[in-house]
């Protein structure tokens, strides 16, 4: 459950990435739309299915992580899924099991887990409009879950 | 756009920060050009390592643990196999679980603690291991308990690759990082030295693993001996 009020909560419009900075924890779900940099802590799930997630030198996870590209500079207990690609960059440590279809790790990054390459699914074909009412949203969303996304005007 | 109570400050505007400057996944280093802080790097064919790939040519999808920690050539050589890997820091481990303490390693719940950090996976559940040159550093109890866990969590009929010093002294030696070029070069980078914990003669080397179906030697020229074990 995060520690956070509940609700859905944009980014600003601002050509960056969305950020949790270094003196910030949540506990919980977060959901994005656009690209998300994590410099302090967070206890939960991260999905950024079409976004990149960089947990910056000072970011600390235990989480499940699905991104479209995971950078990792600080710190990750979890498992993580990077459709893309996947960094690890030197000084970072990562405890968890990766699957990803490209992954890069420096020399002087700590690695205890697995790697699974996985070729991307290809992207299926756009459905056509219905007149069928969208689904609700996730249960998630009522239960303090964060999203992040770019504002809706 | 105004965020609710304390989620103002949260997310703070920021230019994307820069994506970073990785090498590509699969561009190697010159082979025998000096790394980074001074560690000097080696490529030597390697016997040992052609006849690890040898036995398991023409197969994918096999799960193969690494002890030397993750370095990008083995990841991207591996995978590209089409295998995956588990890859594990196990000198770092031991380090952080024991420090200098050597008593330690006799103590049967540390030694257990110890396994569940490095080896906790079930039954014949690696195909092949690349253990390297991480064995030497345990005292006795430990490295039997460590040798014992290997051969339960490694399939039948499976490979493990390991090196040992071939010096007669127990002074410091050289520890490694082993980057595999191909299927027959590996190369070799100095990461540090520490002091064994024991020496291993050939007939040292076939006792300790003396439970697995067959052990085989290889010599190379850079002290170091290369042996592939039959699980």
């Amino acid at each position: 459950m995060s520690s956070m009020p509940v609700g859905r909560l944009d980014a600003e419009s601002r050509g960056g990435a969305a950020t949790i900075g270094k003196a910030v924890k949540i506990v919980g779900q977060i959901f994005s739309k656009e690209d998300l940099y994590v410099d302090g802590e967070i206890e939960g799930t991260v999905e950024a299915m079409e976004n990149k997630l960089t947990i910056g030198p000072h970011g600390t996870a235990k989480a499940g992580i699905k991104a479209r590209e995971v950078v990792l500079q600080g710190s990750l207990q979890g498992n993580v899924e990077a459709t893309e690609k996947m960094e690890i960059k030197k000084d970072a440590r990562l405890v968890g099991d990766v699957r990803t279809a490209r992954i890069m790790i420096e020399d002087g990054a700590y690695f205890k887990g697995s790697i699974d390459i996985v070729k991307p699914e290809p992207k299926a074909a756009p459905k056509p409009q219905t007149s069928v009412a969208a689904p609700a949203p996730p249960a998630s969303a009522a239960t303090g879950a964060l999203a992040f996304g770019p504002e809706k005007r | 756009m105004n965020f609710p109570g304390p989620l103002r400050g949260i997310l703070r505007g920021r230019n994307a920060p820069p994506s970073g400057t990785a090498a590509p996944a699969y561009a190697l280093r010159p082979s025998s050009a000096p790394r980074r802080g001074g560690e000097e790097a080696v490529a030597r064919p390697s016997r040992g390592l052609e006849e690890f790939f040898a036995n398991i040519r023409g197969q994918s999808g096999l799960t193969i643990l690494e002890l030397g920690g993750a370095t990008q050539q083995n990841v991207s050589f591996i995978t590209n196999l089409g295998h995956r890997l588990y890859s594990l820091d196990f000198l770092q481990v031991l380090d952080e679980t024991f420090g200098d303490s050597k008593v330690d390693q006799s103590n049967p719940g540390r030694i257990e603690y110890f396994l569940r950090q490095t080896l906790d996976h079930p039954d014949e559940y690696f195909d092949a291991v690349l253990i390297w040159d991480v064995l030497e550093y345990m005292e006795p109890p430990l490295l039997a308990a460590v040798v014992d866990r290997l051969r339960k969590i490694v399939r039948p009929k499976s490979y493990l690759l390991a090196f040992f010093h071939s010096e007669d002294k127990l002074e410091p030696v050289s520890v490694h990082t082993f980057r595999i070029q191909s299927v027959n070069a590996v190369q070799v980078a100095q990461r540090g030295a520490r002091v064994p914990a024991q020496l291993f003669n050939n007939r040292g080397v076939e006792k300790l693993f003396g439970k697995f179906e067959s052990v085989k030697f290889f010599l190379a020229r850079d002290r170091l001996r290369e042996i592939i074990v039959k699980a």
